[in-house]
């Protein structure tokens, strides 16, 4: 296989590995947009989408959009109540303490996870596709269907931003809120329903890593490096920045295996945020 | 029995330095370094690398195992500390992630998931329950130099001004203080101050592999100085005695409930201290020894009114 071939190939993997990183990088960025507080419990509920799919899909036998659907709820929910107990009480004391309290409450959910299913590897019931091939670009299925669901999903939430009054809502919330309370928006509910729509599409990103690999307790704090370096990379609170951050991370990635041991792919997520910072401290999308 | 309360005693120094050195970061710089176990680890490495491979002696790898430390803390400062908050939070975590995955595969010089193994422990003429005393009064020792050195820090010029960058750059800037510089030198000697404590646990345990840069001890640490009282070394210590006598009195629950698996009560086990930790921050906020604040004297030497008290209140919410 010739260079351009191989190069091609790993952009094509790039951006259907990026696709998937999109959907919980958008995550972090939307409940940062809101809410201005990093919540690094993303990762405890990638995971618990992850499950969430496992039972619909592996106990249940239901389809793959039954168990997207039930992960978007259930970490969505679960998103909404330990936000209620463990983060909002805190939020006085500034966006760190919360950043740090999300972090003990990562710990819990992750562990309320393990002493569910312990820690053996799970996998969800899929049939096995042969590949496509396009000139000499191989696309495997799965893969390919991961990145019409990730693609759908965010046409889906630019709608619901861009056209819907609960959208605008939200925009004016995370502009200003004290503006947005005065003209009669309730920040608190913004707050809920943004928290309820990030963590429900942190799980159904859980599900489209579940797609590809094993599932465990922590299945989220795997990938989270890459997901907080696309959210960062494309400016804390910028969403569609965060799609164009997962996409140049995952191709990144890829790229980078052509110079370096596939085992450092992660590192790419850190250069880039050190990269990121350096050049464009409100990120590539941003405003100067 | 003896040496199981022994070896809490050691491994509750070793978090009392980690404590310690947070504390100087965040506590009195307000640096949220989320990275501080790569200090840890390579403080661990180095000094057992020296000692395995190169023969050193173990109190010349523990020494240089610190500068190490030291140096990266600095280096550290140059790449993230102008970082606001939340960025410099998730910087700081990916790079103790890239430190991670270092130490996984560069299996020539790390060993890789294997870890070195024989490091030698420090006093390898002693055995048993001697050894286990002798290297916890060590500790000890450790402990009360580095407590003492930060005290002095603290009370100094130097913890003065660290604390006014704390609570805001731009004041301390204006006052005419290099704020890099002051932020640099709180990385760096915290950062050295985690690399004893790698030190100290390398040579107790015999052993290290990445699994030291597991994402519990991170929160065991904050929860330490948090439950202690950010700010207050004091505190520091006291915070990481008491978060080892949870983590370890947690696990008589295997005894209580004999019907769940290891890794359940295992997740239990980081249930509880996941849960204490919001509980203390929703409900102690300033943790068991807060910060002392200055009460100031009225020129008349009157206590302190009831607006100062007011406003040493707010101070403390912060």
């Amino acid at each position: 296989m010739d260079l351009v071939t191989e190069i091609m190939q790993l952009v094509a993997n790039g951006l259907m590995a990026g696709a998937v990183l999109a959907v919980p990088a958008i995550a972090f960025s939307l409940i940062f947009a809101v809410l201005k507080v990093s919540n690094f419990s993303v990762a405890a509920h990638i995971a618990l989408g992850a499950y969430t799919a496992y039972m619909v899909n592996s106990l249940l036998g239901w389809p793959e959009a039954a168990a997207v659907v039930a992960a978007f709820v259930v970490s969505g929910s679960a998103g909404v109540v330990s936000d209620h107990l463990a983060l909002k009480p805190l939020r006085s004391y500034g966006p760190l303490t919360v950043a740090i309290a999300s972090m003990a409450l990562n710990m819990v959910l992750e562990n309320l996870l393990r002493f569910g299913f312990g820690n053996t590897v799970q996998a969800l019931d899929l049939p096995v596709y042969r590949n496509w091939l396009f000139g000499s670009v191989h696309i495997p299925p799965q893969q390919f269907y991961n990145f019409l669901i990730a693609v759908t999903i965010m046409a889906a939430l630019f709608c619901l931003l861009a056209f819907t009054s609960i959208g605008k809502a939200m925009r004016a919330v995370a502009d200003n809120p004290m503006l947005a309370d005065i003209k009669g928006i309730n920040p608190e509910n913004i707050s809920r329903l943004a928290v309820f729509i990030g963590m429900g599409l942190a799980g159904v990103g859980g599900v489209l890593i579940a797609l590809e690999a094993a599932i465990e307790p922590t299945l989220g704090f795997r990938v989270i490096l890459p997901v907080f370096a696309a959210a960062v990379l494309g400016g804390l609170g910028n969403i569609p920045g965060a799609v164009a951050g997962a996409l140049i991370i995952g191709v990144a990635e890829e790229l980078s295996t052509l110079a370096l041991p596939v085992a450092y792919r992660s590192a790419i997520g850190f250069v880039a945020i050190i990269i990121a910072l350096l050049f464009f401290p409100r990120g590539i999308l941003g405003k100067r | 029995m003896l040496i199981y309360i022994l070896t809490i005693l050691t491994f509750g120094s070793i978090y009392a330095l980690l404590a310690l050195g947070l504390n100087l970061m965040w506590g009195m710089a307000g640096l949220v370094n989320l990275g501080i176990l790569a200090y840890y680890a390579l403080g661990g490495y180095v000094s057992a690398l020296l000692t395995v491979k190169l023969g050193f002696p173990v109190f010349a790898g523990m020494l240089i195992g610190t500068l190490a430390a030291a140096l990266l803390g600095a280096v550290t400062c140059v790449g993230l500390v102008k970082l606001r908050d939340d960025y410099l939070a998730i910087a700081t975590l990916g790079f103790a992630q890239v430190m991670a995955l270092i130490a996984q595969n560069e299996v020539w010089l790390t060993n890789g998931t294997d870890g070195i193994g024989q490091v030698p422990r420090l006093g390898v003429t002693l055995q048993g329950e001697t050894f286990s005393i002798v290297y916890l009064l060590l500790c000890l020792l450790v402990v009360g130099l580095v407590f003492a050195g930060s005290e002095i820090l603290r009370r100094s010029p130097f913890g003065r001004v660290l604390r006014a960058i704390r609570d805001d750059a731009m004041v301390a800037a204006t006052a005419g203080k290099h704020v890099f510089g002051f932020q640099m030198k709180a990385l760096a000697v915290g950062g050295g101050i985690m690399g004893l404590a790698g030190a100290c646990y390398v040579h107790y345990i015999g052993f290290i592999s990445p699994e030291v840069f597991q994402p519990q001890l991170l929160i065991y640490i904050f929860l330490a100085l948090i439950l202690g009282g950010r700010g207050n070394n004091v505190g520091a210590v006291a915070g990481a005695f008491f978060v080892v006598i949870i983590v370890e009195g947690t696990r008589f629950i295997a005894e209580l409930a004999p019907s769940l698996s290891a890794v359940q009560v295992g997740a239990i086990r980081q249930l509880i201290i996941g849960v204490g930790f919001i509980v203390v921050l929703q409900k102690w906020p300033r943790g068991m020894f807060p910060e002392p604040l200055r009460a100031y004297r009225e020129p008349n030497g009157e206590r302190p009114t009831a607006s100062t008290k007011v406003a040493n209140d707010l101070a403390g919410r912060q």
